[in-house]
């Protein structure tokens, strides 16, 4: 590999470019899929290529080709500083890389049992008895079962001189039960909705996930939901399980604390965001309990966001975003961090692949547990009248992320510190520094779940990435819900 | 670019290597170019060329699928060895249908498809260089600086190819261009877009759009505070086309069998107004995209809405086979293989990618303008965003609005006001259509493209409004 991107590198320095990294990517997936006891996805898929980030005339050029022939990648090397020529012809502000010292690595991210070892009949045979799990229960009407796995080995040479070699193992799995009656259609997924629970780890991931054990608690529920009460219109205390928490920080947390975004550079499609530079170390983001950190080093744990380095060879690092309430970070790159003042890049530049150029991306944001000991049934105890909500089923939020709402699947009443009647179709909305704000307890370590959102999209073209997100339950004051069903009772 | 001739040699290679019952190639990738801007910088600019061969194999009714986006002989023999593995251990599927013939795919192709033929690669779109895209952004950032706006958006510029082959014998190909233009002119209070693309890039005009965002972006600063509430709205196209793109997926054969589709139950009656009438229709000349499914079967024109009522939903060969022995077959209108497959296996089963809505009667559209003249009180949306479904039967959906939304009044618009979230159900958006203007082909960020109609509609649902 070092000899193709030699060829990368060397052909950019020729043609004139000052800056040049090549990755080339080999990446192996499993996709299984079962729907109401047949086979709904079965595909392997493999991809192998190169691509080449220059700088050239002080604007950025990037191209890729899966053609790793001398002639392909000389070529495509020849194309990114064409490119980069063409983008310096429009500019209004100058170009500036922070510095990164070159590094030479090798990492493989935690992987006990090689997820491609086991045999593609037992993954079958599993999602095939949880399917049958599901739809033995009445009323289900279509159930939905999906195990993915990812191998993405990456090699990163640059200008500077860095080598790193990384290899990165992902797994995920998860299912749901839909029930169709009357006007209504509910649904019920475990771990999580759309796809469950993925981290950079192997099948060992879903052997703790104890899929089938769940699946007709699971299945009861999405029926149950038709005959449960409407989630009432007002302004309650309510409690997040830890996976809508983890949603919650993705959106109104993750997205705007990304420092492409602050300074415009995504206003065209994903937006801008609320967090200008002025408000860096001066917003009270959150409660004083508030504690959030992008921590993409191992120690964090096995999230889609780990790594050792990020895809302009910068060490994975932990960032403090928000300490006891206060705005302390954003995720940056070398190109954004001299924005704000920094003189080294906080490491969040990654790509989708190989054909993707590296934008700014969340690793693993993540909400810190509560220290003193609290369970989510203490947590309940503790509350005298609120509204338990778990698993997402819909989330918006606007272009500068101040406005949100989100559905969940299921909620409980809580009264006198009992969880009591199951509600359905349950809602919230808010705005995102009043909401965080507004957090007053947070479960502790034993509750906490690092939890991968395997689908999130940026970028034009956009590209789909893995990132984490730690959060235990927590508890919020005086919110308002119920307002997705205001107007169309 | 890869061409038809080559891709019938790696087919024969592939076919050669196959110990299965059946195989077939997907073959798709081309070239692409996006120049990205922001803050009047190109800040981004990419080019690829990248193909992908899938592979399915099929032992009696197992199959699975594996694709590479490598050619060499090693890796196609990989590729089928992975495709022929993953499909011998595959659970039997009963509704696995043989892969179609070149004589049923060419039974299958009634009028509803023409000849079949759509000609969409201009060699002037494909011709296109970074240098010309740097030239187009120059242009609208031009516009940018003049109104004392930053201006951000993308030009991009793809030539793809996609084929499909099977061992029995069903050979298609197609090939197109597409050209795209999205312009945000931002202000220190407000914003404007537009958007815009087509297989012919001579059909854009980058600084008319430009001029466009521009206006938006200054006749929506110092936006005003307005109550959230029921109100009158003049979407643009592009906001229709965000909005009613989410109940397409609905309109499909598995997704009743499955009984997720806010449709089951409800084929044959008036679910929308009289003036709403809608078709899937590849061949339309507004229209982009592959003319054959994901088994190769031909995209018939299908009517799928007829003066409010939903008369036909797509299927795959399968999805008809399997809704034809169902209790619900004569309660869902025609049943037959659409040509709206996805490649197989397909969680998604169908849908209809290429809608497109009637216009009104001779005499009775309106242009935007006309609909804002005509408005005692209401709010012009440009476009909407971060659209997420609410309720899947009821289909009440959630989102803002985004890049100009005004305030009018006595028939001007009269100021901008802040965004506003929505949650409204579609069936109820689409029975209080007041009026229609022509149907132009759009494009957004929340949905495929289509060619759709600005609309006035009454009573839409605003629940919250936003900061800014």
């Amino acid at each position: 590999m070092k000899d193709i991107a030699s060829w990368a590198l060397e052909t950019a320095k020729l043609r004139g470019a000052s800056h040049a990294e090549a990755r080339i990517v080999d990446e192996r997936s499993r996709a299984l899929a079962t729907k109401n006891g047949r086979i709904a996805g079965a595909s392997d898929s493999e991809s192998l290529g190169i691509g080449i980030r220059v700088i050239a005339n002080g604007g950025f050029g990037f191209a890729a080709t899966d053609d790793l022939s001398r002639e392909g990648v000389e070529g495509c090397a020849a194309r990114a500083v064409e490119i980069a020529r063409a983008s310096s012809s429009v500019k209004s502000q100058e170009l500036y890389l922070v510095p990164e010292p070159a590094a030479k690595a090798d990492w493989v991210s935690p992987c006990k049992i090689d997820p491609f070892s086991i045999a593609i009949e037992k993954n079958l045979d599993l999602l095939f008895a949880i399917d049958t799990a599901l739809l033995a229960v009445k009323g289900v009407t279509l159930a939905e079962t999906n195990m993915n796995f990812r191998r993405y080995e990456q090699w990163f040479y640059s200008s500077e001189g860095s080598e790193i070699h990384q290899t990165i193992v992902t797994s995920g799995a998860g299912y749901a039960a839909y029930s169709f009656q009357g006007t209504q259609i509910q649904k019920r997924s475990y771990p999580n909705s759309y796809g469950g629970q993925f981290q950079g780890r192997g099948y060992e991931l879903i052997e703790e996930l104890r899929l089938l054990e769940h699946a007709g608690e699971i299945a009861e529920q999405a029926v149950a939901l038709h005959s449960a009460a409407q989630y009432p219109e007002g302004k309650f205390n309510i409690i997040l399980d830890s996976s809508q928490l983890a949603l919650q920080i993705h959106e109104s947390i993750g997205h705007p604390i990304e420092l492409d975004r602050v300074l415009g550079m995504e206003a065209n499609f994903a937006g801008t965001s609320f967090l200008t530079l002025d408000q860096l170390r001066t917003l009270k983001y959150g409660s004083e309990i508030v504690n959030v950190v992008a921590d993409a080093t191992p120690a964090h744990g096995p999230g889609l966001g780990t790594f050792a380095y990020d895809d302009e060879g910068v060490a994975a690092q932990c960032t403090p975003i928000i300490s006891h309430g206060l705005f302390t970070g954003y995720l940056t790159s070398r190109d954004t961090a001299a924005a704000i003042g920094a003189t080294r890049s906080g490491g969040c530049l990654r790509a989708e692949s190989w054909n993707r150029l590296p934008i700014v991306r969340m690793t693993n944001v993540s909400i810190l547990p509560g220290e003193s000991p609290l369970t989510l049934e203490q947590l309940i105890a503790s509350t005298e009248h609120g509204i338990l909500m778990e698993t997402n089923r819909s989330w918006s939020i606007d272009d500068k992320r101040y406005n949100f709402q989100f559905g969940c699947e299921m909620g409980w009443e809580i009264v006198g510190g009992k969880r009591g009647r199951m509600l359905k179709n349950p809602s919230y909305s808010g705005m995102t520094t009043e909401f965080w704000n507004s957090m007053d307890a947070i479960c502790s370590r034993d509750e906490w779940t690092l939890w991968g959102t395997p689908n999130c999209g940026k970028g034009q073209p956009q590209q789909v990435m893995g990132t984490g997100h730690g959060a235990a339950p927590a508890r919020f004051r005086n919110i308002m819900a119920g307002t997705a069903y205001k107007g169309n009772e | 670019m890869l061409d038809r001739n080559q891709a019938n040699d790696i087919f024969d290679k592939l076919r050669r290597l196959s110990e299965a019952d059946e195989i077939e190639l997907l073959i798709s990738g081309g070239r692409s170019a996006l120049t990205r801007f922001a803050n009047n910088t190109i800040h981004q600019n990419v080019a690829e060329e990248a193909y992908h061969i899938s592979v399915r194999s099929a032992f009696g009714n197992r199959t699975a699928r594996a694709t590479t986006n490598k050619h060499d002989d090693d890796s196609l023999r990989r590729v089928v060895q992975s495709s022929e593995v993953l499909a011998k251990v595959q659970h039997p599927d009963p509704d696995l249908l043989p892969m179609p013939t070149k004589e049923e795919v060419a039974a299958a192709a009634s009028a509803d498809c023409g000849d079949g033929a759509v000609h969409r690669y201009f060699e002037a779109t494909a011709r296109v260089t970074p240098q010309d895209r740097a030239q187009g952004v120059a242009s609208m950032v031009s516009v940018a600086k003049r109104h004392n706006l930053a201006a951000a958006g993308i030009f991009s510029s793809t030539e793809i190819v996609e084929g499909i082959f099977n061992s029995r014998g069903v050979n298609a190909w197609y090939e197109q261009t597409l050209a795209e233009i999205s312009v945000s002119m931002i202000g220190s209070s407000s914003s404007g877009w537009q958007k815009a693309n087509s297989p012919d890039m001579a059909r854009l005009d980058p600084v008319r759009l430009a001029e466009v965002a521009a206006v938006k972006a200054i006749e929506s600063k110092a936006p005003r505070d307005l109550p959230p509430g029921k109100y009158t709205v003049i979407l643009e196209a592009a906001a229709v086309l965000d909005i009613v793109g989410f109940m397409f997926w609905d309109f499909g054969g598995s997704a009743l069998l499955e009984q997720r589709s806010f449709l089951n139950d409800r084929i044959g009656t008036r679910l929308f107004g009289e003036n709403i009438t809608v078709w899937d229709d590849v061949y339309h000349p507004l229209q982009a995209g592959v003319p054959f499914d994901g088994e190769g079967m031909r995209r018939q024109r299908l009517k799928l809405i007829e003066n409010g009522v939903v008369r036909a939903v797509t299927y795959s060969r399968s999805s008809a086979k399997r809704m034809q022995a169902s209790e619900m077959a004569g309660k869902v209108g025609p049943v037959r293989p659409t040509g709206h497959g996805f490649a197989l296996p397909s969680e998604i089963g169908e849908a209809p990618l290429n809608i497109v809505f009637a216009g009104p009667p001779q005499g009775e559209s309106r242009t935007v303008e006309q609909m804002i003249a005509s408005a005692e009180r209401g709010i012009l949306v440009t476009r909407l965003w971060y659209i997420r479904e609410v309720d899947p039967y009821e289909k009440i959906l959630t989102g803002m609005t985004r890049d100009g939304t005004f305030l009018v009044e006595n028939g001007k618009v009269v100021c901008g006001i802040r965004n506003f979230r929505f949650n409204e159900s579609l069936l109820h958006m689409l029975q209080n259509v007041e009026v229609m203007g022509v149907p132009t082909r759009s494009c957004g960020e929340e949905s495929f493209d289509m060619v759709v109609p600005p609309m006035k509609v009454r009573e839409f649902n605003f629940t919250e409004a936003t900061k800014f």
